[in-house]
């Protein structure tokens, strides 16, 4: 269920756009925040708000490599595989990743807390091979610093979306 | 130091709204508001020779004096921060250390053009410039230097901030507009230019970061100071350089444009790491075609770098050492552009995967000498394709044709990557 709250918050955010469907993006992001993926019950509360039909914000959704309409894990790694990462071991980093996480790319690990997400640069080139978890960039990875960091993510407070909170 | 867009920044963090305004910050402002006209403004621009600094190089100034001032309805400017070119972070350095000059050049830019409205399109992933730039604006607004009669004069103007969802193709200017809008970011076609018909159908201004940070200088110090900056004669300005790849200090540097390429590398750069030797890079990000060794001595500035068979871009310089195997390097790039093609035309959607396959095939040592020639073919076919995507994406397997033939031929007569025993 996405709260009457929520709703009430993205419609004053729809309200202050130019026109509703500027605020698309924004919309999905929150609903997103919310949810862990983009539901299709989010779609169809996003289809409302925006003045769009489902299969309008289904264009959209797909479109973005941030809006995720599958399932995903507690934290989302996305890999940079862009030339200034793979020129400095960028795929030995994926390498890892597969080996540690026990996954393919676009996988999720078996305790729901890793997906693996290749992506496009991250803008963070000049310190590579780099990755995004969450909203957390780490770069200069090297093999000892990567198992540091996903020993850390993996320790760190179980952070449960708002939905699983309210049930 | 740093003579332009780095001069307000401090050491390690961003610098405060007092500091950028006791530096000097917001003088160019209140200047033009209380003696120049906007068409003032927008001649200094001109006469500074500034080109746009997210990658084609357009005269700013020109691109300006394409909107119709005599249209009714709304003019609109965009900032292009959806910086996602593979090997250019230069936006989100200069907006780190310092988001003011950006505010202050969208600013005085929306006076130039009548704009009551801006915006600043800004990738995902740059979450700290985008904090950056809405404490800037709030600033701003709370010193009257934005918002409703900026220091009391006739002009308003306000600036949203549109953080984007990651997507290469959103960095094409009407694709961008797209985005904004709230539709699917395919491009649009051109003309009618976004100058004369853009955002929601007005007239739209799309800059780069880059460029409009330098606004504030040129208003304040006029175009022959900022001309006199460049390097080369013909050029005019600073450029921020952001090098990625196996040098001693690989970082973004404000240099003078025009600088030479060998002067970047062995200079700020410092050299290649210990036991790397230099082989190739890519001289403006990942649609540039190659440079090598023997381009040392080109001026990096817009037309010496053209003339000499690349694209300055977007100052995204990626180099290569001598142990990485051309073929899959460019491998990687076309992998990026196939994957990031939006798919609304047919030479890109369909000719892109059809080059990866053929340089997949090079490099697992299954190709035929007559992949050559194929691949000679689609640097031309590529250029039918809509937008500018393709056409870049071919750049480097331009660039690897006209500088590394004979590492492909390599690959096809001994049925295997060269590289690959050497790890």
């Amino acid at each position: 269920m996405i709260p009457e709250s929520l709703q009430l918050e993205l419609r004053q955010r729809v309200a202050t756009a130019v026109t509703p469907r500027e605020a698309a993006v924004d919309v999905m992001k929150e609903l997103q925040r919310h949810c862990g993926w983009l539901t299709d019950e989010a779609v169809e509360v996003a289809a409302e708000l925006l003045s769009l039909s489902p299969l309008q914000v289904e264009e959209l959704a797909t479109f973005y490599e941030m809006i995720y309409r599958r399932p995903v894990g507690k934290r989302v790694i996305h890999l940079c595989d862009s030339i200034s990462c793979w020129c400095v071991g960028g795929e030995r980093v994926m390498t890892q990743l597969r080996e540690r996480l026990g996954v393919e790319p676009g996988g999720t690990t078996a305790d729901g807390l890793f997906t693996l997400i290749p992506c496009a640069c991250l803008g963070n080139c000049g310190e590579g091979p780099t990755m995004m978890i969450g909203d957390t960039l780490y770069g200069r990875l090297t093999s000892a610093r990567l198992d540091e960091i996903l020993a850390a993510e993996r320790n760190q407070q179980y952070i449960p979306t708002n939905e699983e909170e309210m049930r | 130091m740093a003579p332009l867009l780095f001069r307000h920044n401090r050491p390690g963090r961003c610098v405060t709204f007092d500091e950028y305004r006791s530096g000097g910050g917001f003088t160019a402002l209140t200047r033009a508001l209380q003696e120049l006209s906007p068409l003032d403004v927008q001649q200094l621009v001109m006469d500074s020779k500034l080109r746009g600094r997210g990658g084609a190089g357009f005269p700013t100034g020109l691109k300006w004096s394409f909107v119709p001032r005599n249209l009714p309805g709304p003019r609109w400017l965009i900032c292009n921060c959806d910086e996602m070119e593979p090997g250019t972070y230069k936006d989100r350095v200069l907006l780190e250390a310092n988001p003011y000059s950006l505010v202050e050049g969208i600013t005085l830019a929306s006076y130039a053009l009548g704009v009551r409205h801006a915006f600043i399109f800004i990738r995902r992933g740059y979450e700290s410039a985008a904090e950056n730039l809405r404490r800037a604006v709030a600033e701003a607004r709370g010193a009257a230097l934005l918002g409703e009669n900026i220091l009391g004069s006739s002009f308003s103007c306000d600036i949203d901030i549109h953080v984007s969802a990651g997507r290469y193709i959103c960095g094409e200017e009407t694709a961008l507009i797209n985005a904004l809008e709230g539709k699917r970011a395919n491009p649009r076609a051109k003309p009618p230019f976004p100058a004369v018909k853009g955002l929601w159908g007005g007239p739209t201004v799309v800059n780069n970061v880059e460029t409009l940070a330098n606004i504030p200088d040129i208003v304040a110090n006029g175009p022959d100071w900022f001309r006199s900056l460049a390097a080369t004669p013909d050029s005019s300005g600073t450029k921020l350089f952001c090098v990625s790849g196996p040098v001693r200090n690989s970082s973004c540097f404000e240099l003078p444009l025009g600088t030479t390429l060998g002067e970047i590398i062995d200079g700020p750069c410092g050299g290649m790491l210990a036991g790397r030797e230099f082989k190739a890079c890519l001289p403006g990000g990942a649609s540039t075609p190659y440079f090598t060794k023997e381009h040392f001595s080109v001026p990096m500035d817009f037309d010496s770098v053209a003339k000499a068979g690349s694209r300055l871009g977007t100052g995204g310089i990626v180099v290569f050492h001598r142990d990485i195997c051309m073929v899959r390097a460019t491998l990687n790039l076309i992998r990026f552009y196939a994957r990031e093609s939006c798919g609304w035309c047919t030479p890109c959607r369909e000719g892109l995967p059809f080059v990866r396959e053929i340089l997949e095939r090079l490099e697992a040592g299954k190709g035929e000498t007559g992949d050559i020639e194929l691949l000679r073919e689609h640097v031309k076919y590529l250029n039918y394709a809509f937008c500018a995507l393709a056409p870049g994406a071919m750049g480097p397997v331009d660039g690897l044709l006209r500088h590394f033939e004979d590492e492909i031929l390599e690959h096809i007569t001994g049925r295997r990557c060269p590289f690959e025993r050497r790890g």
